[in-house]
């Protein structure tokens, strides 16, 4: 690592002013940060440490019914507090990773990083949920701009990610055998307003929404009603693990079980 | 540099260390800790799992300005107070649950931290948790039996010498 | 009754003690005040002329004490080989000369082209970024086949090309082979591929290097499974340090599993730069180093054909191999897909006629050297894979076939080089087909099927030549070194006793299993019993443990000098008596003379031999202390059967190991705790190989699989508990403790069953596969069967 300073704000205030520094970087649960400066593939001048900012942490129900989860959350709490408010969420919280990666990663860090294989992703957009920030609410849609990319402007901090609950939802995560992160993952999110699919691991765009089997669920919310369709393989990740065809496969695999899950 | 304090197995500990010092280097270089131990650079193989708070962490992806403050438990912190092993420990040793013994002080870590949360796990609970935990000596198999005997479990039918 | 001590005993290993609690002291726990740090920058081209290596931007950077490149090493000798190969022809193989640091080119991924050593690790690091290294780009030499043919480029232009070797064994077979392949009334054939692996110990590779300026001393300690052969190679042909000026510990080990076997430039570095800096110089490698400068295994592209009379009796078997080096000769790397490949294709079979071809070959990767098996998961892979695909064409049994052609009759004469001293291959078959319960397999493929899941069974039989090995007879194959053990006994005054061994544990168990041959020996505690090892100014030159040699070797030896103790305790013991020294019986450690109540305790005669006053001292030196090294006559041959049952699920691919049993025949076991743990690791080795590991070049030399981010480590969810039995013993007949060696018999045997496996769920859904290379990764099983 190149050596830079570290700062541990306790508010979010703080936090935003120490964003303000020169190449500052917010340091979340560090689970994919800091394997990254090991490498050398950035040089921060400072991280901002949000872990230790208490109104950025923890689960709560909103007014409005929504299931409020700080930025500063650790997967490991998501998996615990949130099991009664959103299974679904939950469920797909206590597959991230191992238990010593979910005791320190947080929900804020996956999104802010978008890594192409994370699961937190495919529950954001499965759910339509809002990302909030310190200055501003961004709806997951227009959220992601594919791998890596999101909406969030430089110094941005995300505060607090809000989840419509669906009557029904799950995730299925086909797993990349060697890191664990998903080669395919689904999430499912039956809505009294329709279903929402997200896909994670399979696309050189990102997580995406599969509009196709959203559609065929909404109108019949089981496994059959997806076996007919077919993803193409040619926008999808290549590589060691699995080829384009296979990953476009999975996701219909995934889609299917996730529906039988859920239902 | 930073100046950081923390509680290590009970004791008081303190140093100076740069903002890029990682808890494992803290914890070897600064304190003497060695058992603690680095097996790889992508947070994946958990030889240098400890406790933080109470709870799991990889101290090879955690800097040590992060653990300012913090109680910090190692595998030179687990055995009773009369330096006889634990009973993880000693289950570990009574089914052979390590060859090498470089996995062995994130395998015991991880193994505590599991037996808090879930005092009777069964096999796929088990190896389960272990996902962040590798060993490339034991084919897991003793470590499974280890821990499922460390929690009061009888596992005589589980093959073995 | 398990026995509770002495040899049978699952005695607990007193060494977890310290590694449970912290406590173990491995190369990377060991820091020497005023150390420096080198950090080694590695070529990121696979194959480049080195045009200019530019360091005075680094030099002047803060904590740089000296930065090398290849230049400083000049004068230095390179990194040797230790095994010379005869080719077809007769002719040596072609040797390349193997730079410290890289010198006129660059020929992997990784390479060390510059070393800076620096105050910490971060500042050799920072200054390491500030060197210039200009780099030509040469084509990429990374498919083997490629690389042999006509017009390829070549890695080492001073070579005549990237041909290694190419072997013929046996050569004289070779017509007789080919014309019982003519008048076979079948012929199976198989094209295959041994993946690339890497080992992976889970202590990375670390070097100190320490140099006394008043004395002229150098000490390395470095992280390997044969400190005196590093002494050796480094000290005799690198750096010319002779012996006595040099010292090589390898502390606590964390694993080996033959990659820390291995003579490799950094140890090199560490102990020259020491000296040259006049400071200690540490290394410690990081995993991404060590994916690319940690020897790999396997990697050999098999064509084999096994021919049959109308019988199905086996009647020949031919092959043609090649085996990939990488870019250099690491130190036993010729010998790898040879001598420890080629002298196993007979099997467990009595097949008659067999001609084995390897063509050794040059490539721009790590350089591919033994790894846990070594050469022998290769041959017994594709043996057992294409007997299986012969049953499958014959629509024959696959046991049935395998039990019609084994050896039955002991000692056997292979044709190829080596003689079976003992075994009994059909009781290990029986009972694994007992404890495996093969015969409610089809109960069980209904239950799965009912789950929509396809259930296969695969078995397969391994041999395995261990205890490594007669040191004339390996010369005359080429080895470049004696591979004896050797073992001082040293007893104290007031009876315990030390034992300096040459084998090296590093988690195999030594400082338990070895007191307890000794316990049984004399008649004392196994407390009493210490081992060292590890450190050549305290043991004496010994080779090291690999190939299943340890208790074989290094035990037998400890033995001889044990049994030399013994006779020299009796001759005190009878001159104390007064008795002849042949009536002195030792028995529950009391000697007694013979047919009377005179008896003396055994501390009573290690007293006498340090304070003797009562001693015939004209006859017999003071002191109790013993040497021996012991050469085995023989190669050990484990032998056992496997069998593996899978769920594959036709909808993704993923294959689930449901059930693995192992039916050894070792021998006699010392402690069979230890060995059944062997054999555990040996099985996550071989399913790791055949479903999970893959180390995998891109067609430009870059390596793919440089992380656990992409090479896919077996974890605990990945296996099954085992079923692992040794109960079949036939003990080894050239050996004094009769045993055969447990390391490797896991990750030989278990691939070829876990691939007989699933082929077999994919037929059993008509699926026509017949084949599928490993790893069995869910994306290559489903593209298997569309």
């Amino acid at each position: 690592m190149y050596n830079f300073d570290v700062e541990r704000p306790g508010t979010v205030a703080d936090a935003a002013a120490a964003m303000g520094r020169e190449d500052a970087q917010a340091l979340g649960g560090g689970q994919t940060l800091i394997p990254t400066l090991k490498q050398r593939l950035a040089s921060p001048s400072v991280l901002v440490s949000l872990t230790g900012i208490a109104e950025m942490a923890g689960v709560c129900t909103t007014d409005d019914g929504q299931v409020a989860i700080g930025g500063a959350t650790t997967h490991g709490a998501v998996a615990r507090d949130a099991a009664s408010l959103y299974p679904g969420l939950a469920g797909l919280a206590s597959h991230i990773g191992d238990p010593a990666v979910r005791n320190r990663g947080t929900i804020g860090g996956s999104l802010a990083n978008n890594d192409p294989s994370a699961c937190y992703p495919a529950a954001a957009l499965g759910s339509g949920a809002t990302i909030i920030t310190n200055t501003r609410s961004i709806a997951a849609d227009d959220y992601f701009q594919g791998m890596f990319t999101t909406a969030l402007e430089e110094g941005e901090i995300i505060t607090e990610v809000r989840f419509p609950v669906p009557e029904v939802s799950d995730y299925q995560k086909f797993v990349q055998p060697a890191s664990r992160f998903a080669l395919v993952g689904v999430f499912v999110a039956k809505y009294a307003g329709g279903v929402r699919v997200a896909v994670t691991g399979a696309s050189n765009d990102g997580v995406f929404r599969w509009s196709e089997a959203e559609a065929a669920l909404s109108s019949d919310f089981s496994a059959d009603a997806v076996k007919g369709l077919s993803l193409s393989g040619d926008n999808m990740i290549s590589d060691l693990h699995g080829t384009g065809a296979y990953r476009a496969h999975l996701v219909g695999v995934m889609t299917g079980r996730a529906v039988t899950n859920a239902a | 540099m930073v100046q950081v304090s923390m509680t290590v197995n009970g004791r008081a500990s303190s140093g100076e260390v740069e903002g890029r010092t990682l808890l494992s280097s803290f914890l070897r270089d600064d304190l003497s800790l060695t058992g603690t131990h680095v097996g790889c650079d992508t947070s994946q193989c958990g030889a240098c799992v400890v406790h933080v708070n109470g709870e799991a962490i990889k101290a090879c992806t955690m800097l040590a300005a992060e653990a300012d403050g913090a109680e910090v438990t190692t595998i030179e912190g687990m055995a009773n107070a009369d330096g006889s092993l634990n009973v993880i420990q000693q289950a570990f040793q009574d089914h052979h649950g390590l060859q090498c013994g470089f996995c062995t002080p994130g395998m015991v870590m991880s193994a505590a931290a599991l037996l808090k949360e879930n005092p009777e796990p069964s096999e796929t609970e088990v190896r389960d948790y272990l996902e962040g935990n590798l060993c490339r000596c034991t084919g897991y198999h003793n470590i499974v039996k280890a821990i499922m005997a460390a929690s009061g479990q009888d596992v005589s039918s589980i093959a073995a010498e | 009754m398990p026995k509770d001590s002495g040899i049978g005993a699952s005695t607990k290993r007193r060494e977890d003690v310290r590694f449970l609690t912290g406590a173990g002291n491995y190369t990377d726990d060991i820091n020497i005040r005023g150390q420096a740090h080198v950090y080694f920058l590695r070529s990121d081209v696979a194959h480049g002329t080195l045009d200019n290596v530019d360091t005075s931007a680094a030099e002047g950077m803060p904590g740089v004490v000296k930065i090398f490149t290849g230049a400083d090493f000049e004068a230095v000798g390179g990194m040797p080989c230790g095994w010379q190969v005869t080719d077809k022809h007769g002719e040596p193989m072609q040797e390349p000369k193997h730079p410290v640091l890289a010198h006129g080119k660059v020929r992997h991924v990784g390479e060390p082209i510059a070393a800076v050593v620096a105050d910490t690790l971060a500042q050799a690091r920072d200054a390491a970024e500030a060197i210039v290294v200009d780099i030509s780009d040469l084509p990429a030499v990374i498919d083997m086949k490629a690389a042999v043919s006509d017009g390829a480029t070549k890695v080492h232009d001073d070579l005549t090309s990237n041909l290694c070797y190419d072997w013929g064994f046996v050569e004289e077979n070779k017509a007789a082979t080919d014309e019982a392949f003519d008048k076979a009334a079948h012929v199976t054939t198989l094209e295959l591929v041994n993946n690339r692996l890497v080992a992976n110990p889970m202590e990375p590779r670390v070097a100190v290097g320490d140099y006394a300026r008043g004395t002229g001393d150098h000490t390395l300690y470095t992280t390997s499974q044969n400190p005196h052969v590093i002494r050796l190679l480094m000290g005799a042909f690198v750096l010319g340090i002779p012996e006595h000026k040099l010292r090589v510990v390898a502390p606590d080990v964390g694993g080996g599993f033959g990659t820390k076997i291995f003579h490799y430039q950094e140890e090199a570095f560490c102990t020259f730069a020491a000296k040259a800096c006049n400071r200690p110089v540490k290394w410690t490698s990081s995993r991404t180093e060590a994916f690319m400068s940690d020897a790999h295994g396997r990697d050999h592209v098999t064509r084999i054909e096994l021919a049959l009379d109308a019988e199905n009796n086996f009647t020949a078997l031919r092959t043609e191999t090649y085996a990939n080096m990488g870019a250099y000769l690491s130190t036993f790397a010729p010998s790898v897909p040879t001598w420890l490949h080629g002298t196993l294709m007979a099997g467990n079979y009595k097949t008659p006629l067999i001609y084995v071809n390897v063509k050794a070959v040059f490539t721009n990767t790590v350089p591919v050297d033994a790894y846990r098996g070594a050469g022998r998961p290769e041959a017994t892979f594709q043996l057992e894979r294409v007997i299986d695909k012969a049953a499958r064409e014959l629509k024959v049994d696959p046991i049935a076939l395998r039990r019609q052609n084994f050896v039955t009759e002991f000692p056997y004469a292979t044709p190829v080089a080596v003689e079976y001293d003992t075994g009994d291959y059909v009781a290990t078959m029986d009972k694994l087909e007992e404890i495996a319960d093969l015969s409610g397999f089809d109960a069980r493929r209904k239950a799965s099927e009912a789950r929509g899941m396809l259930r296969g069974l695969g078995v397969n039989c391994y041999i395995e030549a261990c205890g490594i090995a007669p040191s004339n007879l390996v010369g005359q194959l080429g080895a470049r070194a004696g591979l004896y053990e050797s073992a001082t006994v040293r007893v104290n005054a007031t009876g315990g006793l030390v034992v300096m061994t040459g084998s090296h544990s590093h988690g195999q168990g030594h400082e338990t299993a070895f007191p307890q041959v000794i316990a049984d020996m004399i008649g004392i505690d196994e407390s009493m019993i210490e081992v060292v090892h590890g450190d050549t100014a305290n043991t004496p030159m010994g080779m090291g443990t690999y190939g299943s040699r340890s208790l074989a070797v290094g035990g037998s030896a400890m033995v001889r000098a044990t049994e030399k103790i013994i006779a020299k305790a009796k001759k005190i013991a009878g001159h104390i008596l007064e008795a002849s020294d042949e009536d002195i019986e030792l028995k529950d450690g009391t000697f007694s003379v013979a047919g009377t109540d005179k008896s003396l305790a055994w501390g009573d005669v290690t007293l006498a031999a340090y304070v003797p006053h009562n001693y015939p001292l004209e006859d017999l030196e003071p002191g109790l202390e013993e040497t021996a090294f012991y050469d085995p006559s023989n190669f050990t041959y484990p032998a056992g059967a496997y069998a593996c049952e899978v769920e594959v699920d036709p909808e993704t691919g993923k294959v689930t190991i449901e059930a693995f049993t192992a039916v050894d025949d070792f021998g006699n076991v010392v402690n069979p705790m230890i060995v059944t743990g062997q054999v555990h690791g040996g099985l996550a080795q071989g399913i790791g190989q055949a479903l999970l590991e893959n180390c995998a070049y891109d067609e430009n030399g870059q390596l793919l699989s440089a992380s656990y981010m992409d090479y896919a480590m077996p974890r605990a969810d990945d296996l099954p508990f085992y079923q692992v039995d040794h109960s079949c013993q036939t003990p080894c007949t050239h050996n004094p403790l009769g045993v055969k060696g447990c390391g490797e018999a896991g990750a030989i045997g278990s691939p070829p069953s876990v691939v007989n496996a699933v082929v077999d769920a994919l037929q059993s859904a008509g699926k026509d596969v017949t084949h599928i290379d490993m790893p069995l990764s869910p994306a290559r099983v489903w593209a298997a069967m569309q």
